[in-house]
């Protein structure tokens, strides 16, 4: 049962151990998408435990400064600091449905970990959370809460304690427990149907966006801006707009320290505007590689975009030019993290503050058009300690 | 030599065959053929190579490891096939690698550098049958023998299926999880195998790491055992390594016997 491929990208690359878990998971999911009762008690999580739907904010000031009216998807009001909890609750719940008693996940920031455990510890799951080793440092007070909901949290020594490394511990729990244990993948990355399922999840923004632009505006935005390092975020606002060709999709990538890479590492995470086709973690995609098929560590001062790959629909939509990516480099993302405070109250996730220094540096050369709506995928506060201590030279 | 010609001659005998994975260029490319050759005195039937990835998902920590050290010493795609052909071995060749080293270097490629070099069969852990059409079908016009891997979850439709795109022999895993020495053969061994209906030989990996648990196993109806991470355990503890590689060899092959 291949699942359905974006263009050439997406399938099913896993071992054959897994194999039967993706039928099994294909198969549930497509008994309960459209099941009333499923549908139902999501509806209910999403709106008393989860706290949606969120605002699409007016950013008076920065529209102001900028010359053109920018709206802010408000994710960072999820409970937990995120989008992340819109996915995760869809797959506990799918779980729970498939009679599954165990829950594993990896996480790079935290945030997914966060929701994973969230949405595990409500439901009733043992969940499981990896965890690269540098991670768990960098975003110590998400291990910490991860901790509190019950979730067991495992830091991941190999390879470049990342990400990555994460996702290649998680994929081997799995593989050891996979008949009561569902992987609980939290971007648009890995085999079919996780790219699809993560997708449809996280729709939910894109899908209020168009509702309240509507009464807002009237019309549909000129451009959608949103970070991307799986993709989940961007994925989730974009896809109910991908058939309204008018409206641009902006995906904005971690352009790190600079466009460059060394010896098996790129000093950025933007596998979407120079990575290469390959297969990665289940799926074919963009990804960041050398020249033998060897996997690039990334980077990025945030750690839920410093990802190897990207989601494989993602990759599609920029093939056939219906996506545009760009690229905010650390100091950029920084310098936006502390404009967006200043300007709105409101501080952003290290993540989202990719997307909003975009629109600050291409607002006013008209590219983005009269009426552009960021994706504010996340709060700050996980990357409170870090931005300090970068700001004191640290 | 071929896989098939090898089963075959083992097969008069009255033997299962030894398979033995070392990763090539672990702990650094020069020993390699040392490390190859001692296993083969030992006993071992075919060499399974290794060619690294950096992220090695079917695999547990020993063979991640030994992926890691072989990279570091300069193990790539170019100097893995330099070193196969340099090797003056008469048993058959498997390359065990992750699909996207294969697709990086272009399908047709990567499969004629296999038969060049002396290479008889590719197996690629992350390649499941389903995705398998391309490569396949370069692997067949080129005579290399393309293995899948069947697992205690795998349905009778899914062994069905992959047993319609095998050759060379099935691989086939004994337990659930990743690769990784472990103490005991569990029944599951015996279910899988009654489930594997075919003429092709059945290989069975994944725990194996002495002769006594290669017997049962042996004794259950497979046709070839294939021990991974305890050679790789002994490669990396860097200590009268070629030595104990023969040892351990010689002791698995001894349960070889049907």
């Amino acid at each position: 049962m291949s699942g359905p491929k974006y263009g050439k990208y997406g399938g099913q690359f896993v071992p054959e151990i897994l194999m039967p878990a993706l039928e099994e998971l294909e198969e549930g999911y497509e008994k309960y998408k459209n099941d009333p009762e499923f549908l139902k008690e999501l509806d209910y999580y999403l709106k008393d435990f989860a706290g949606r739907e969120t605002p699409l904010y007016y950013a008076k000031n920065m529209s102001k400064k900028y010359g053109v009216k920018i709206y802010l998807k408000r994710e960072d009001l999820v409970h937990g600091g995120a989008h992340k909890l819109n996915n995760t609750i869809g797959q506990a719940l799918l779980a729970k449905y498939m009679g599954k008693t165990r829950l594993v996940a990896e996480t790079g920031a935290g945030q997914h970990g966060t929701a994973t455990a969230m949405a595990g510890t409500n439901m009733g799951f043992q969940t499981h959370v990896y965890m690269g080793a540098k991670d768990t440092v960098r975003q110590r007070m998400n291990v910490y809460r991860m901790e509190l909901m019950g979730a067991e949290v495992h830091p991941v020594e190999s390879g470049s304690k990342t990400l990555k490394d994460a996702i290649n511990e998680a994929l081997r729990d799995w593989v050891s427990n996979v008949e009561e244990t569902h992987y609980l993948i939290g971007s648009v990355v890995g085999p079919h149907p996780y790219p699809m399922m993560v997708r449809d999840f996280q729709s939910v923004i894109g899908n209020e966006v168009k509702q309240q632009i509507m009464e807002k505006e009237g019309r549909y935005p000129d451009s959608i801006v949103a970070c991307t390092g799986g993709g989940s975020n961007a994925m989730g606002i974009f896809h109910p707009f991908v058939e309204e060709k008018e409206v641009k999709l902006v995906a904005v990538e971690a352009g790190g320290s600079g466009m460059k890479q060394t010896e098996g590492a790129a000093l950025h995470s933007a596998s979407l505007s120079v990575g290469e086709d390959g297969v990665l973690q289940g799926a074919r995609t963009r990804i960041l590689q050398d020249k033998h098929g060897q996997i690039l560590e990334s980077s990025s001062v945030s750690a839920g975009l410093d990802y190897s790959g990207v989601g494989p629909e993602l990759a599609y939509l920029a093939d056939i030019g219906r996506l545009t990516p760009r690229v905010a480099n650390d100091d950029m993302a920084l310098n936006a993290f502390h404009e967006l405070s200043l300007m709105e109250g409101i501080i952003p996730a290290l993540e989202s503050s990719h997307a909003v220094a975009h629109v600050m540096e291409a607002a006013e050369s008209g590219e983005l058009g009269e009426l552009v709506v960021i994706n504010l995928s996340g709060r700050g506060d996980k990357d409170l300690e870090a931005v300090r201590k970068i700001d004191r030279g640290e | 030599m071929q896989l098939s010609t090898k089963f075959s001659e083992l097969s008069a005998k009255k033997e299962a065959a030894l398979l033995a994975y070392v990763c090539a260029g672990d702990p650094n490319i020069e020993a390699t053929p040392a490390i190859v050759d001692s296993l083969i005195k030992g006993g071992a039937d075919i060499i399974e190579l290794g060619l690294p990835f950096s992220d090695p998902v079917a695999d547990g920590p020993t063979i991640q490891e030994a992926s890691e050290r072989a990279l570091a010493a300069g193990m790539n795609p170019d100097r893995y096939f330099e070193l196969v052909a340099s090797l003056d071995v008469d048993v058959p060749l498997v390359c065990m690698t992750y699909y996207n080293l294969i697709f990086q270097r272009g399908l047709d490629k990567f499969v004629k550098d296999c038969v060049n070099s002396g290479i008889s069969g590719l197996i690629v852990p992350d390649l499941p049958a389903e995705e398998s059409e391309e490569l396949a079908r370069s692997c067949s016009t080129n005579g290399v023998d393309l293995i899948f891997l069947i697992a205690p979850v795998t349905t009778d439709e899914r062994i069905k299926m992959i047993l319609e795109k095998s050759s060379g022999f099935v691989y086939i895993v004994s337990r659930l999880g990743v690769t990784g020495a472990r103490s005991e053969v569990t029944d599951a061994t015996a279910q899988i195998l009654s489930r594997v209906k075919t003429d092709i030989p059945k290989a069975v990996g994944f725990g194996i790491s002495n002769g006594e648990q290669a017997s049962k196993v042996v004794a259950a109806g497979a046709d070839g055992i294939i021990v991974g991470s305890a050679f790789v355990d002994i490669v990396a503890s860097g200590e009268n390594v070629n030595k104990r590689l023969e040892e351990l060899a010689s002791d698995i092959k001894s349960g070889c016997k049907v």
